[in-house]
């Protein structure tokens, strides 16, 4: 009798102050894992500066993230989604049936693809395109014909590349980096290889060709990581002829442990991926609830915190941790100010 | 047992002699021993795997307990942190701690200077020092208005790199291929240290400071993910422990043996093998979306938590009220009480002690959930603390396994150490609460 006379009151107390409770007084992020450590320094160095509370960051992935954000708007709704690519439209759609009609997005910066291995593993220096597509594609074009990939040796691709077993760890597909790696490294590798072609030429029509063309082999050479960028280090780690794909923050922190590739003669470095001459990068983008703006405190001046030349300039904590420094921020620090959405503008 | 009446023709037995063991007793004496051996290999496996796991564990995760401190004196300069001269707060929050940075850069140079060290090739010295310090130094002016103008000696932590150069992680080799860190930088550390202004010390930051981002792990700590699993395990304690009592003592001793009660005894022993993450699910579903409580809180992690223990502390509550003999219960009605009386008089202070140790076995569990707390918002970066209760319930907080995964999928090495201390921590807490059910067991247990 004591013990429900007990339950009762607590959740009486407990219906009391989730009403009383109900204001949220700290901006509320989620998403994209690659952009999280960006975010979690921008909220860390945002809650020393400010008199606003440390916003609340969260990992979980751009779609999840995303999904989240187009739930509705409201206290209890995220106000910010980080995302390594661009909103889709289907995204915006949904957004919008759920109440979400004014959106900000910002682009923060560019994110670096490397293909690194074990520092004293073999010599892969420089690679091309067209070795990652020979070497992963699971059907490849030779003499004429489209044939199940033959490789099992990198020298069998180019002479010029070592006598080591084709072993890659490549992000799985519920990354977004899996997206930009069959775009920018497969797709590219098959038509500068001319496979794509040859498979046109064959009878396959042009779309099924480029799907053709970025299907990974399953015959083990190429393994999908799943988790994240660690997961990746400790299989390389764990064997010398591996080569894996990694953004190039991570790699710029663990130096020590891991010799980077150049791609097509172009080593990865900040300044090579802010001019566009090394191929595989990305946009790293946030997105805004503009109706939370003025509701959610601090949320306006969080955002603009985030794309300051202090915090996202060529010399701020962002680009020390490996963020490549978008050249045209300012256009971005000039739409926030303006609330620009994403209908209105550009 | 079945060998013996199994035997064909049971006059042979006697024919042996009583100290020669015939052919049948010495294979079941050796059946025996081999049994003895499987599993006395069984336990060694898995002993060896936890001596493994503990010191593995320990031994990355120890060193995360000290952190190397470099003392600096620096002059807090009235021209960059104070322009107006009039020591007025808000004005001098102005600077942030950009601008505060140079401040240290200039007392480490001091410093060296000081010392008479020359280093060859030495750049940046100010990467000894913890991005933290500006924070650190701007909070102490903000507090202490007054002190501007003086110089000022502060503790501040040693960046990552060069704490896990006294630790072992780093050394000259790594260094030198390392972008975030020197030879150099490693040599001014050593002189520093012959100076006598670094230092290693315990480090009290781990277990009280909130986590800090992926520039500064040596300032990274545990405060708020313990702080957030301390109010999710009161939450969980006041809830599931009188709901959890309250049905099994129904079930057990009220309700009457029929159909419905049958599908609810096995149904709740079902919902102990839920996946956690479903109530995870439920939790986004109902208290989230429906109820409307805040995202990242310890009250929706407590009570998604809740739903998670109750079925452990259901069954372990009922096997306890059922281990009580009924002798008890028929000489409580016989001197005339009531069921209820009988129930709360005799039965319940009897089955206390199971009670107990079932709800501590529950908490131990919920402790170190992760699953569901992912769907609920509280696998985050949280820096600032829960308020104090009741209100802080409804705070952003982490949890120690959340903090645990969250630092593993970090890139900067160090974190893999944090990473092994909030575990040591974690299994203390969980020891803590083992040690007490044993307590309770032994203290109170009866047995007839």
């Amino acid at each position: 009798m004591l013990n429900a006379k007990l339950t009762v009151s607590t959740i009486a107390i407990l219906t009391v102050s989730a009403t009383a409770a109900a204001a949220r007084d700290q901006v509320q992020v989620a998403g994209s894992s690659t952009v999280l450590p960006y975010a979690s320094i921008v909220a860390e160095s945002f809650g020393e500066n400010f008199d606003f509370p440390t916003p609340v960051v969260e990992s979980g992935g751009s779609s999840a993230g995303l999904k989240r954000f187009c739930e509705g708007v409201g206290e209890n709704t995220i106000d910010i989604a980080n995302s390594s690519r661009k909103i889709r439209e289907g995204e915006v759609a949904a957004c919008a049936d759920a109440g979400v009609t004014d959106i900000i997005e910002v682009r923060i910066g560019y994110d670096g693809i490397v293909f690194a291995s074990q520092i004293d593993g073999p010599a892969y220096t420089a690679f091309t395109e067209d070795h990652w597509y020979m070497a992963l594609a699971e059907q490849v074009f030779m003499d004429g014909e489209i044939t199940a990939n033959p490789f099992t040796m990198w020298n069998e691709i180019d002479p010029s590349l070592p006598a080591a077993e084709i072993q890659a760890f490549i992000p799985g597909t519920k990354h977004g980096t899996r997206e930009v790696f069959e775009e920018k490294v497969l797709l590219v590798g098959c038509e500068n290889s001319g496979a794509i072609g040859g498979m046109i030429l064959a009878g396959m029509s042009e779309d099924d060709a480029e799907d053709a063309c970025m299907n990974v082999r399953t015959d083990g050479r190429s393994v999908d990581i799943d988790g994240d960028y660690t997961e990746t280090l400790a299989r390389i780690d764990a064997n010398s002829n591996g080569v894996g794909v990694f953004g190039l923050a991570f790699y710029e922190n663990n130096t020590d442990k891991l010799k980077v590739a150049t791609m097509s003669g172009i080593a990865p470095s900040t300044e090579t991926i802010s001019t566009g001459e090394y191929p595989v990068s990305r946009p790293l983008y946030f997105y805004i609830k503009a109706a939370h703006i003025g509701v959610i405190p601090g949320l306006k001046e969080f955002a603009s915190f985030f794309v300051a030349d202090e915090i996202a300039g060529p010399d701020g904590p962002l680009a020390e941790y490996g963020l490549v420094s978008d050249p045209v921020l300012v256009e971005t620090q000039i739409m926030i100010e303006a609330e620009e959405t994403m209908g209105s503008g550009s | 047992m079945t060998d013996i009446i199994a035997e064909p023709e049971g006059g042979d037995r006697r024919k042996g002699s009583l100290l020669a063991q015939d052919t049948r007793t010495q294979k079941r004496n050796a059946a025996e021993r081999r049994f003895q051996i499987y599993g006395m290999v069984a336990v060694s496996i898995a002993v060896l795997a936890l001596v493994f796991l503990l010191t593995s564990i320990v031994s990355n995760g120890i060193g995360s307990f000290s952190q190397t401190f470099i003392s600096l004196d620096v002059v807090l300069a009235e021209d960059k942190l104070d322009k107006t001269g009039s020591r007025d707060r808000t004005e001098m929050a102005k600077v942030s701690t950009f601008g505060y940075a140079p401040l240290i850069k200039a007392a480490i140079e001091d410093r060296i200077a000081a010392e008479g060290i020359e280093i060859d090739g030495l750049t940046k010295p100010d990467a000894l020092i913890s991005k933290e310090a500006a924070a650190q130094l701007r909070n102490f002016v903000l507090a202490n208005t007054d002190r501007v103008g003086d110089t000022v000696e502060f503790k501040f932590l040693a960046s990552g790199r060069i704490d896990g150069y006294y630790k072992g992680r780093v050394t000259m080799a790594s260094a030198a291929l390392d972008r975030n860190i020197s030879p150099e930088q490693l040599m001014l550390a050593d002189a520093l240290k012959d100076a006598g202004a670094l230092e290693r010390t315990f480090n009290w930051d781990f277990i009280t400071a909130p986590d800090a981002s992926e520039n500064r792990p040596e300032a990274a700590g545990l405060g708020v993910a313990i702080l957030g699993s301390l109010y999710m395990m009161v939450v969980v304690l006041f809830l599931a422990l009188p709901i959890g009592v309250a049905a099994s003592i129904y079930l057990e001793e009220f309700a009457p043996k029929n159909f419905l009660t049958d599908v609810i005894e096995v149904n709740i022993s079902n919902l102990a093998a839920v996946p956690s993450i479903v109530f995870g699910i439920l939790g986004l579903a109902i208290f989230i979306n429906f109820a409307g409580l805040p995202q990242s809180a310890p009250i929706v992690g407590g009570l998604v938590l809740t739903l998670m223990t109750l079925p452990t502390i259901i069954i372990a509550t009922r096997a306890s009220l059922k281990s009580v003999p009924p002798s008890i219960r028929e000489a409580a009605l016989g001197v005339g009480a009531s069921k209820m009386q009988t129930v709360f008089h005799h039965v319940l202070p009897l089955a206390a002690p199971g009670i107990l140790t079932g709800t501590i076995i529950g908490l131990s569990q919920a402790l170190g959930e992760t699953a569901p707390l992912l769907l609920i918002g509280m696998v985050a970066f949280v820096r600032e603390y829960p308020g104090a209760p009741p209100e802080g319930f409804f705070d952003p907080a982490s949890a120690l396994p959340v903090q645990i995964y969250n630092w593993t999928t970090r890139s900067d090495p160090a974190f893999v150490e944090r990473a092994s201390g909030a575990i040591i921590v974690l299994l203390i807490f969980l020891l803590i609460m083992n040690i007490v059910a044993i307590i309770l067991r032994r203290r109170f247990e009866r047995r007839w």
